[in-house]
């Protein structure tokens, strides 16, 4: 189609019919403030309500202004971005905002990232001239989120990352004029909803309405008591997140100064998730490949396709939407989980030390992880596997606050046993890598042949449905990616059809999988961050030695020495669990 | 109307109804029963006849006397006198307050003298609860003569040509309206009846269709002819039981009659209508807010465009006319395009409807020409003033609308004068203001309104709106800060110039009506500290003559907090720092003794 030539500050622009004024002007360097105004490409993520008029500009011929985020570009518009009646507007609304959000930033979780802080001293706000009563609304501390919506700014993000992009359903704009906010029906704790704890909601608020249930000072608690042995286990997609909370460059890789930095908080044993990711490739691929010879050998009742069961809000999606499907995905634990059952039982029996006597705390991207830690049915006698989970964003804040310079810390490796890891369980942080982890073994278990290629570039990207069909030496084995739980929800809906033809599903909460976790840094609406976390865990996994989970030597010494065999006895009892029909759990008080 | 030989009207209008005007019906029943006359005479409960400071109203059929403020001990008395004995009862004969004569016909009621009733033309006439009484009155001639005379174009034309503009306030040209939605392909379209009239003091729309909802059904399937929708939905206010009472009646009616549903009149045309019930959302009359309203999301506006007719209900094309708007259209059809146009002035032809209310002598329902006066409204129709007291300004527009003055009185009423004059039609709503009334606190009790009404979606109507109301409590409380004014409108001007929708875009109006035009009033509450109304309570101050006070310690002892000290037979004091000014002692004193000022 031809190009719409239009003119906005005195320069002319031609763009695409559809183009937003915004859009249009960023193209030529004009950069209007927004706040409500979100977009992921590629993340099916577009929230633009055109509720928080900031980014309003003045439209020759129109009465009023209008909000460049919404408005479509027509021929010969003529548009003004910084007239006195658009500043003025602008910041008046501005101030209206700042005079209805509790004034506490020095304390808030959001400080130093937030976008309404930074809009304020962008528009350069000294006075908020218009004060008065201030909403007040029902705190929420869940035990993953906690809400605090006397922050809220009605930008109505999270409700389009909670509907519109994972379809959980739980947030929606409730009550009327000063008193409207975004919350579960009724005002409802989290907990008796259906919320996943996915925290995409946390990852897209732009101020401290939504943020993660802070534990640092737990484990500033742990590290400080003698008579506990601390263990510390980091996610993979940590690693190429954390530096962006040190000013680095996003996609830096920083494994070997995260593994230095919490040695100086002095954990006793900085260990590696990618450890058990490994490990949950052995159990997983291997039940793969059992259910797969069963289906293929005729046998009718084997639950085809498989789903991965690593993502903890992925299983809350399912328990709470899906409980018909409860005997399809894996058995297999989370890493997570399966590292803190095998650090309470294998590694303290080598250190010779009680289960109890030792805190096994997590470092995840993730806000589900909290809830998956306190789940009772990871805990032996009220002792759980996993202590304290931790977010990306908490694990910078332990750094910064035990005055560690983490951009000058050099390098070094994870504890031996459980800190050794294959490229496979690197990739386990991006959608797509936990099914290329699985294949790579189960090709090479079920074939008894060497992959020719290690590299699936099939089942890459960000797309949000992916399939592939990878040809296990004559067998064509179909495989379905999701993420984001949309996704997931087409997924299963064509599952419980009868109108599924995959063997293997890997499905991940988050848009991105864990790189785009709830705990991460803020990505602020650029989702090339993600890309390029994307891109760094592809890289750490192309740098690795060992590129298979069945390679890794303490994997087949750990099974050698006490697990015995896959799936069988010792390692199902500590390696798999079950899940629960959540679906009759909402209850209105 | 058959067989009788008399017929008695009496208004079962909601205010009406409100003053017993159904026992009044039984009582006819009874009395006619009683005289043998239950054959002779028919009674008809009707919808409003607009006279509502007279209500109850009854109308004698086939003289047209024309009884007010009637009492349910009443129609023994008419019915032995009026229909037996064939005189008029005098006692309730509206008076003429000039010529203090009895009027016995309408007619020659100031009140209805001036007004031409288009939209209302069967309010008051017919039984609405009897389809028969509609068609009797050309009632489906018009939906018959388009369905089988002419094209939807042609239909469309035709009101194109008449000029209609929108009833609901916008103005927007109906017949365009009904064009573009006609060209938006699509496999299936809408025609959705926008009833969710929610201005205070409106009840323009509960009238009509309380007293005729088959002309809106009529004209809502002349709608889907034109514009190829076969689905129609009224969106009503639930607290408008009498009203939804009545549209179930007659969709039921026209159904078995063929005129809803499919085959409409022989004819390949399909359409049916129901009803959808809104929770009292004002700004669901906004029609992108109401449509989310229908498909049960949270009742808020989007951005314009996609403009309803492109894409509305379900996301398919959607014409939503208010109930007005559409109560017009099968007179244009029955009576011409031309007809139309020789009501009304150059830019607004037909009538408007206007719900007269406050300071003014003749409350109630009236419709009139476009071009009408304010003057002639007020004066005329509205029979000035009441008590005597001065005019001071007429608030039009309902809360999203303007206070018009003393120097607006002459404008004749059409949209565009309006807007040009600081207020705008509205759906109609007209409330009447005199000397009594401080503006400063007219505004505030608008924003009251549009505070609690603000759907919460853009921060310049959520959060705005609140500031300003507490800007203006402030300023009414007396503690009114001299940049306050300044402040409030920058505010209201942002306001108006950054809101999502039409509520927050028109919230400001009153503020900014009342600034323009009593500007010294806002003066004199914040630099004075003075409410020149005398209604700002806490601007005022009791105090005892002291020349009048007899001691009779009446005042010290009604005063709730112990404000008022003085020795019996000596003049009293109040203490104004204890004051909660109630005005209790006020009330008490037997010789005038105590004062506001």
């Amino acid at each position: 189609m031809e190009k719409i030539n239009i003119i906005i500050d005195d320069k002319q622009v031609a763009v695409e019919p559809g183009t937003t004024v915004l859009h249009a002007a960023r193209l030529i360097g004009i950069k209007i403030p927004t706040l409500c105004y979100m977009k992921l490409d590629d993340l099916n993520f577009e929230n633009k309500p055109g509720g928080c008029r900031i980014c309003v500009v003045e439209i020759e011929g129109r009465r009023n202004l209008a909000p460049a985020c919404k408005t479509e570009c027509t021929a010969g518009m003529k548009v003004k971005t910084n007239t006195i009646r658009v500043i003025n507007s602008r910041r008046t609304v501005l101030e209206l905002i700042l005079s209805n959000h509790p004034a506490e930033c020095l304390i808030c979780a959001k400080s130093g990232d937030c976008e309404l802080q930074s809009l304020a001293h962008k528009l350069g706000i000294r006075e908020i001239h218009y004060q008065g009563e201030k909403s007040k609304f029902k705190g929420d501390k869940s035990p993953s989120i906690i809400r605090e919506m006397e922050k809220c700014v009605m930008c109505r993000r999270c409700e389009t990352a909670c509907n519109e992009v994972q379809t959980v359903g739980v947030l929606s704009a409730i009550n009327r004029g000063f008193n409207s906010v975004v919350a579960p029906a009724f005002e409802m704790d989290f907990d008796k909803t259906t919320c996943t704890y996915c925290g995409q909601c946390v990852a897209v608020c732009p101020t401290g309405a939504l943020t993660e249930r802070d534990l640092t000072w737990r484990v500033i608690e742990a590290l400080v008591n003698p008579e506990k042995t601390v263990v510390v286990q980091t996610a993979p997609a940590v690693r190429a997140a954390l530096g962006e909370a040190f000013g680095m460059e996003p996609g830096t890789l920083v494994t070997g100064k995260m593994t230095a930095a919490l040695r100086k908080l002095g954990f006793n044993y900085v260990f590696d998730t990618d450890f058990a990711a490994d490990l949950t490739i052995m159990e997983e691929g291997t039940e793969i490949l059992d259910r797969l010879s069963k289906f293929l050998k005729g046998d009718k009742d084997v639950k085809l396709p498989i789903l991965t069961s690593c993502c903890p809000g992925w299983v809350n999606f399912l328990e709470h939407n899906f409980p018909e499907l409860k005997d399809v995905p894996s058995t297999a634990k989370s890493p997570q989980q399966m590292f803190g059952a095998i650090a309470k039982s294998y590694f303290a029996d080598k250190l010779g030390i009680k289960r109890e006597d030792m805190i096994v705390v997590s470092v995840m991207p993730c806000l589900a992880k909290k809830y998956e830690s306190m789940r009772p049915e990871f805990s032996v006698n009220g002792d759980p596997d996993v202590n304290i989970s931790i977010s990306t964003r908490e694990l910078a804040q332990l750094i910064r606050n035990a005055n560690i310079d983490f951009n000058s810390l050099p390098d070094e490796d994870f504890d031996s046993p459980l800190g050794a890891s294959t490229g496979a369980a690197v990739i386990f942080g991006t959608t797509g890598g936990v099914i290329e982890a699985a294949v790579r073994s189960a090709y090479e278990l079920f074939t008894k042949k060497q992959l020719p290629k290690l590299d699936f570039e099939e089942l890459r990207g960000l797309e949000g449905i992916r399939q592939a069909t990878i040809d296990f030496d004559g067998t064509p084995i179909n495989i379905g990616i999701a993420h984001g739980l949309g996704n997931a929800r087409k997924l299963l809906d064509d599952l419980k059809a009868g109108k599924c033809s995959f063997h293997a599903i890997e499905i991940m909460a988050c848009p991105g999988g864990c790189i785009g976790g709830g705990g991460q840094p803020y990505h602020h609406g650029n989702v090339e961050i993600l890309r390029k976390r994307q891109s760094a865990l592809y890289i750490e996994d192309k740098n690795k030695p060992l590129r298979k989970s069945h390679e890794n030597p303490f994997i087949v010494q750990l099974y050698d020495e006490f697990l015995g065999k896959p799936l069988e006895h010792k390692a199902h009892e500590l390696l798999h669990t079950h899940y629960f029909d959540k679906k009759k759990k909402i209850i209105i008080e | 109307m058959g067989k009788f030989k008399n017929h008695i009207l009496v208004c079962l209008g909601t205010g009406c109804r409100a003053s017993q005007s159904e026992e009044i019906i039984r009582n006819f029943k009874t009395a006619l029963e009683e005289n043998d006359l239950e054959n002779d005479v028919q009674i008809v409960g009707t919808g409003c006849f607009g006279f509502c400071e007279k209500g109850p109203v009854i109308k004698m059929v086939p003289d047209n006397t024309f009884y007010v403020l009637v009492n349910p001990e009443d129609a023994n008395e008419i019915v032995l006198e009026h229909i037996v004995k064939g005189r008029k009862v005098e006692r309730l004969l509206y008076v003429d307050p000039e010529t203090k004569k009895h009027v016995s016909d309408s007619k020659h009621m100031g009140f209805y003298k001036k007004q031409i009733r288009i939209a209302l033309r069967n309010c008051g006439f017919i039984n609405p609860e009897n389809i028969d009484e509609y068609i009797a009155r050309d009632g489906y001639a018009a939906l018959g003569s388009v369905i089988s005379e002419m094209t939807p174009q042609e239909a469309i034309n035709v009101v194109k040509d008449s000029e209609l503009r929108g009833r609901g306030g916008g103005g927007f040209p109906t017949g365009l309206k009904w064009e573009l939605t006609k060209k938006s392909n699509s496999d299936q379209k809408y025609v959705v009846c926008n009833a969710d009239e929610g201005d205070p003091g409106a009840f323009m729309d509960r009238s009509i269709l309380e007293g005729d909802p088959h002309s809106v059904l009529e004209a809502m399937a002349i709608c889907g002819y034109c514009i190829g929708a076969n689905v129609g939905v009224i969106y009503i206010r639930a607290e408008y039981p009498l009203a939804i009472q009545r549209l179930k009646i007659a969709i039921q009616q026209a159904r078995d009659y063929g005129l809803l549903g499919n085959e409409i009149l022989g004819s390949k045309f399909n359409f049916d209508i129901e009803i959808r019930y809104g929770a009292g959302a004002f700004v669901c009359g906004e029609e992108t807010a109401l449509i989310h309203s229908m498909e049960g999301l949270r009742g808020e506006p989007t951005v314009k465009p996609p403009f309803p007719a492109v894409s509305g209900y379900k996301g398919k094309p959607t014409n939503v006319n208010n109930v007005e708007t559409f109560a017009n259209i099968p007179p244009i059809f029955l009576k011409g395009s031309s007809w139309f146009k020789t009501i009304g002035n150059e830019k607004s032809k037909g009538t408007k409807v206007f719900a007269l209310a406050g300071k003014v002598n003749n409350v109630g329902l009236i419709e009139v020409p476009m071009g009408t006066t304010l003057r002639e409204v007020i004066f005329d129709i509205g029979g000035g003033i009441k008590d005597g007291k001065k005019f001071k300004a007429v608030q039009t527009g309902g809360p999203s609308g303007g206070c018009l003055t003393e120097k607006h009185l002459d404008t004749p009423i059409d949209y565009d004068n309006l807007i040009a004059s600081g207020s705008m039609m509205g759906s109609g709503g007209m409330v009447v203001l005199d000397e009594d009334d401080c503006m400063v606190d007219v505004a505030r009790f608008y924003l009251d309104f549009t505070v609690e009404e603000s759907c919460g979606k853009c921060a310049p109507c959520r959060i705005g709106n609140k500031r300003m109301n507490e800007m203006l409590e402030k300023i009414t409380m007396g503690k009114g800060e001299e940049d306050d004014i300044i402040r409030l409108k920058n505010l209201a001007n942002v306001i108006k110039d950054t809101s999502l929708c039409g509520l927050g875009q028109t919230s400001p109006n009153p503020v900014l009506s009342t600034m323009d035009n009593f500007m010294h009033e806002y003066v004199a509450h914040v630099h004075d500290k003075k409410c020149p109304a005398k209604q700002c309570k806490a601007l005022m101050q009791y105090s005892i003559d002291p020349n009048k006070c007899v001691g009779c310690t009446l005042c010290s002892r009604v005063c709730p907090v112990d404000a008022i000290s003085g020795e019996r037979k000596e003049p009293h004091k109040i203490n104004a720092a204890l004051c909660i000014k109630c005005g209790a002692c006020m009330e008490k004193c037997k010789f005038g003794a105590i004062s506001l000022s």
